[in-house]
């Protein structure tokens, strides 16, 4: 499980993430909602030590992820993370995409990253795609690689930033219903978006951050259901 | 006008002068593949580090870049020369066009570094792999990409300025014609086929690099 123990973040001056507790079990799926510069992806990068901490603890199954002995390089094979920007690598092909990282990452022999690649692919229907580069992919294609690249590290968790705000209206179902396929299957998600359809359905809890602080958390039916805070109130009507 | 050509004495002398073509591409290859690598490091020396190595690293690129090639030359040859240090003609065309070479690119890199969203380093960090993984099979895949059409121009202007290295007694293309030339006060004739030579290494270069470019960058 994450544990998350008073979590403070600054950039520079500024106080992103105002002491944070939150605790995500296994299989669970949270998903994070709020404005924009509340802090909820920059949440998701103290959780794989992409940014560093002030103040306070990440625990990923008991590995403390801002410790000083900590190995961030294994410990990030275990949290899977996707891009507002899916960021597919432009100079390999799809399958590369996937096969490189369980090739020089987790030491596995070529054929082998390569049959884990392809089931990853054929997994979020991208299986007649191996041989094209990601040039070639719509944008909502592109987002369902970056899926499955992560999930080629087979990963425990799987953190997804905006995944979806970077997509033309018309691609981002095809990435949400993998997504959704992964919860049904188990995966532990955090997931932070604008997708309130998504929140509610897929949810096993939903966050609400405003100005670094996380101000409510609560099932779905209940956070949207019976908003407590002020600040969720006007936020909710706004994206309604 | 009373002059009259004679073409005889050069085209005697042609398997002389296209084996010194083949030195010159020589010393111009070696010199872009030690720019390229220097130049690299030059660049992620200037975009990472701070103190006297980037001070160091800054100079060159600047001494490179804003000095007469020929000086460059010069410097390699007579002024560590003056210092007790002297190297075969060949290695000092070899050094000086590398650090110019080396300065050049070093530029072209940090564009191309530019160039590449910070989000593919992220990207590949997130997956496990460590920044030595990520720079080199991620990060500078895509730049070489970029500057690839700037290394060829490099390689040209390589090939054309080693002809510089007869200054300093160094018997590549030009050497070896101003040899000839001397010898037979044919400066005309001489130097009109050997510059038909460098434009015909020159097209040759841009041919390769055009089909080397269709293998490498499929994307």
């Amino acid at each position: 499980m994450i544990e998350i123990r008073d979590l403070h973040k600054y950039f520079g001056a500024l106080h992103v993430l105002k002491g944070i507790n939150l605790d995500v079990e296994k299989g669970e799926v949270l998903s994070v909602i709020g404005a924009s510069g509340s802090g909820k992806s920059t949440l998701l990068y103290c959780i794989n030590a992409l940014e560093m901490i002030q103040q306070g603890s990440v625990l990923v199954d008991g590995t403390d992820v801002h410790g000083k002995g900590t190995n961030v390089n294994t410990l990030r094979q275990n949290l899977g993370m996707v891009f507002q920007q899916w960021n597919s690598f432009p100079h390999l092909t799809v399958l590369e995409n996937v096969a490189l990282a369980p090739r020089i990452v987790r030491g596995l022999d070529k054929a082998r990253a390569r049959e884990i690649a392809e089931q990853q692919l054929v997994h979020v229907g991208l299986g007649g795609k191996l041989n094209n580069y990601p040039s070639a992919l719509s944008g909502g294609q592109q987002q369902r690689l970056a899926i499955a690249r992560a999930l080629a590290m087979e990963p425990s968790y799987m953190l997804f930033d905006e995944a979806t705000s970077a997509l033309d209206p018309e691609l981002v179902g095809e990435v949400l219903d993998t997504m959704r396929l992964l919860a049904e299957e188990g995966m532990t998600m955090i997931c932070v978006t604008h997708e309130m359809g998504f929140a509610r359905e897929v949810s096993d809890r939903v966050a609400f951050f405003h100005q670094g602080i996380m101000e409510e958390i609560s099932p779905p039916e209940e956070l949207f259901g019976a908003p407590k805070s002020e600040h969720l109130q006007k936020f909710l009507s706004k994206v309604k | 006008m009373d002059y009259n050509f004679h073409w005889r004495p050069v085209l005697k002398a042609l398997p002389e002068l296209l084996e010194a073509s083949l030195l010159t591409l020589q010393v111009a290859a070696i010199s872009i593949v030690f720019g390229i690598v220097m130049g690299l490091g030059l660049s992620l020396i200037r975009l990472h580090m701070t103190g006297p190595v980037k001070w160091l690293a800054s100079a060159w690129v600047e001494l490179a870049r804003n000095t007469p090639a020929l000086f460059q030359l010069f410097f390699f040859g007579f002024g560590l020369g003056s210092f007790g240090l002297h190297l075969s003609p060949y290695m000092i065309v070899l050094l000086a066009l590398s650090f110019n070479n080396a300065g050049y690119l070093a530029e072209n890199f940090r564009g191309g570094f530019g160039a590449v969203p910070e989000t593919q380093f992220r990207a590949s960090r997130s997956l496990g792999m460590t920044a030595f993984q990520a720079y080199t099979r991620i990060v500078i895949p895509q730049v070489l990409r970029i500057v690839y059409l700037p290394i060829t121009n490099q390689m040209v202007w390589a090939v054309l300025i080693s002809s510089l290295g007869m200054l300093v007694g160094f018997r590549e293309l030009s050497g070896e014609t101003q040899f000839f030339a001397s010898k037979t006060f044919r400066i005309f004739e001489y130097f009109a086929v050997t510059a038909v030579i460098y434009y015909v290494i020159v097209k040759l270069i841009l041919g390769a690099s055009r089909l080397l470019a269709v293998r490498l960058f499929r994307y």
